[in-house]
């Protein structure tokens, strides 16, 4: 069993790098002119982006930390594919890629957990079992990295939401390693809520700073890598459902793996008090924001709020399934 | 109401999906090793699509 004791400084680690970076990070990219236009605010408000590189240093000073702790050099097989995922979403940040760009690279940068063996190839799903899929476990492995990774960079849609929704996935997936035992993938779990729980400190509303496709990418890769170490692939997709039917809905809608920034009817409108409508077009995409809307116009944070309670409901929904693995 | 559901919907597909692929996929052994895995990778894939059938026509059912 890791060190607990171990396991909580590379938490803290993790959240006091982040937290740490991230103002000299702001200014830098200020004065580099990298900055984006928040546009769900009535006055001009640029915010700074992205916030990426800030998470990458908190994540791997966090695992280094368990490393050294512990002497486990399993952990670090995480952080090559960790560091990929910053890479390809900071080309991304820096240029509008096609759409296959992410996912393809995405799938490359799996491939070092598949190198260093870290994976157990028994699918676990609760309630029923365990089932051993030698070889297709390998294409699960290439199939989660990139799903994770874009399916958490599909709900950065409002000021918080990202990082407020990972701190709140990190948590359950740290509740239901507990509860089997597997301390090393905990370990990882408390780093990825060290990380997002300290962004969220700048990003929630009003964002000071925007965690960008890099951001988001390691925020997903990390789940992911997570997934697979501990062996809750199920409940890790259990617990990120909203985001999950929100990319369903996208890709049901629009048929095609595209960037949400090439789409070119928007599905949401701002009216004069910046409150967020849907627009009814049936020819736009569907997401979980439009279907939010459709009860009625909502401000920023009021959307925030929606999705975070579907995140609570999701919660409860992956802690039942983790509970479902133990019986 | 209906977002939760959906997501409630889901979850239950996951549960029973699982449940199909520990029941046809964990007993199935076809002997040799490449066979075996090429069976059981289309078995995957077909359960797959025929998840994302049921969670086409339950969009559809729940926001009609």
């Amino acid at each position: 069993m890791m060190d607990f004791l171990v396991i909580i400084v590379g938490g803290c680690i993790s959240f006091g790098v982040v937290y740490g970076v991230i103002p000299p990070l702001i200014s830098a990219l200020k004065k580099r002119g990298m900055h984006v236009l928040d546009v769900n605010k009535k006055s001009k408000t640029m915010v700074a982006r992205p916030g990426g590189p800030a998470i990458l240093a908190g994540i791997l000073c966090g695992i280094t930390t368990l490393y050294l702790g512990t002497g486990q050099w399993t952990i670090l097989a995480t952080m090559p594919t960790i560091g990929a995922a910053c890479v390809i979403g900071y080309i991304d940040d820096l240029r509008v890629m096609p759409g296959w760009f992410k996912p393809a690279l995405l799938v490359v940068a799996a491939m070092p957990l598949i190198l260093f063996g870290q994976y157990s190839t028994d699918l676990e799903f609760p309630l029923f079992g365990t089932v051993n899929i030698p070889i297709l476990y390998l294409g699960v492995i290439l199939a989660i990295i990139p799903i994770m990774g874009n399916t958490v960079n599909s709900i950065d849609v409002v000021n918080g939401v990202v990082s407020g929704y990972m701190t709140m996935a990190g948590v359950v997936v740290a509740i239901v390693l507990a509860l089997l035992g597997r301390w090393e993938a905990f370990g990882l779990s408390v780093i990825l809520v060290g990380a997002s729980l300290a962004f969220y400190r700048y990003h929630r509303l009003p964002s000071r700073i925007f965690p960008g496709d890099s951001g988001a990418l390691i925020l997903g890769a990390t789940y992911g890598c997570i997934a697979i170490y501990g062996g809750v692939e199920v409940v890790a997709a259990v617990a990120l459902l909203p985001a999950i039917a929100n990319s369903f809905f996208f890709l049901y809608s629009v048929k095609r793996v595209v960037e949400h920034r090439q789409i070119k009817r928007s599905p949401v409108y701002h009216d004069d008090d910046m409150m967020l409508h849907d627009t009814g077009d049936p020819q736009a995409p569907i997401t979980l924001v439009r279907l939010i809307l459709r009860n009625g116009p909502q401000s920023e944070g009021g959307v925030a709020r929606q999705i975070l309670k579907l995140g609570v409901f999701a919660a409860f929904l992956a802690i039942l399934s983790g509970i479902m693995m133990i019986v | 109401m209906k977002i939760y559901a959906f997501l409630g919907g889901m979850w239950g597909l996951i549960i029973i999906g699982g449940g199909l692929a520990v029941t046809v996929l964990g007993p199935l052994d076809l002997g040799t090793y490449g066979v075996n895995a090429t069976v059981k990778g289309g078995v995957a894939i077909l359960l797959v699509v025929l998840w994302v059938f049921i969670l086409v026509k339950l969009t559809r059912y729940i926001f009609r």
